[in-house]
């Protein structure tokens, strides 16, 4: 359970527990993205790479991080 | 037909066959109904993945690989927000400022909502996007897509998915007819090449489809099939169709028959 020194955040849906405090650029890679292709949103809004390092996540935050897929 | 270009915001493409990368049995089928099909340009997507998952690297890579214009897409939004974002998240990720639009209304026939589709029409030109939207065939629609920036426009024949071809023939006509100057690609409900023949003969300048090559049994061989039928289609639009008429005409000629007037 998250306490004053953790968040709880969804990543692409799934409850995840973080410290808090924690960047959107930490997170990418904590979660074993390492350099893959991606592209992020919180909450809905799109967070440019060049802002993950300074993108702090809240507690409650929705993040979505995406891939390229065949599409039509 | 390299001397007949397609032309759109701008930029020339050699094929007016656009394909889609989706639903392919194996990248590798994928990988080779692109060669087949000889397009110049591919529709994509972008979805939450598994880190691990190493068949959406490789449908990348391929997509890489074969050296095609991409136009990333916004399936599955369902509202202004999320289409914005999705092509936000597609221009960072595929770094390109085109985007097909599509913003659904509808599940049962996932058909394009008009009033959110132009919403975000101008908004996401107003952000730079050349937009391409995916809509109805509704002429009024079409025209205000284009007051609001939109220099291609991509009408459906069909629900997507349904194979059933050109729908409404009426409408889609009265589109080409209305709109002489604006390239008009007709996108989804396509299932045969005919059918793609038939919207090209009618002078619709392009045509995306993906579900019938993609789930054909030999996606190469219905890609390379498609190839032919809308460059046949093409070159009869640009030939000039004859009229149908309703009375026969013979067209060996009457004069100079033998056994004429002797039975």
């Amino acid at each position: 359970m998250p306490n004053s020194n953790t968040i709880e955040v969804s990543h692409n849906g799934e409850t995840e527990h973080l410290a808090a405090h924690t960047f959107l650029a930490s997170a990418i890679s904590r979660w074993g993205y390492g350099d893959k292709k991606v592209a992020a949103a919180i909450n809905g809004d799109f967070v440019p790479r060049n802002r993950y390092l300074d993108t702090a996540l809240n507690d409650g935050d929705m993040i979505d991080i995406v891939r390229p897929v065949g599409g039509g | 037909m390299t001397n007949d270009p397609l032309t759109l915001y701008g930029e020339t493409f050699n094929s007016r066959f656009l394909l889609g990368t989706a639903l392919y049995n194996s990248p590798q089928l994928m990988r080779d109904a692109i060669t087949a099909s000889g397009t110049d340009m591919v529709t994509l997507g972008l979805r939450r993945q598994n880190p691990e998952d190493k068949n959406g690297d490789a449908i990348w890579q391929y997509i890489k690989d074969s050296n095609t214009h991409l136009l990333p897409n916004t399936a599955g939004c369902k509202s202004v927000k999320e289409a914005v974002n999705t092509a936000e998240m597609s221009r960072e990720l595929f770094e390109t400022d085109w985007i097909k639009l599509e913003v659904i209304g509808d599940e049962y026939n996932l058909q394009p909502d008009p009033f959110k589709t132009l919403e975000a029409a101008a908004e996401l030109i107003k952000r730079g996007f050349k937009v391409l939207p995916y809509c109805t065939d509704d002429l009024i629609l079409c025209q205000r897509l284009l007051d609001a920036g939109c220099q291609v426009l991509m009408p459906w024949g069909a629900p997507i998915g349904t194979g059933q071809g050109l729908l409404n023939r009426y409408a889609l006509k009265t589109l080409r007819e209305r709109l002489p100057n604006t390239p008009l690609i007709v996108d989804a409900g396509i299932g045969a090449p005919s059918q793609a023949c038939e919207a090209m003969e009618m002078g619709f300048d392009a045509v995306l489809l993906n579900t019938a090559v993609a789930r054909a049994q030999e996606p190469a061989l219905m890609a390379g099939a498609f190839a032919s039928a809308i460059d046949a289609g093409r070159k009869a639009y640009l030939s000039g169709l004859m009229l149908k008429r309703q009375t026969a005409a013979p067209s060996t000629p009457t004069i100079g028959q033998p056994f004429w007037h002797q039975s």
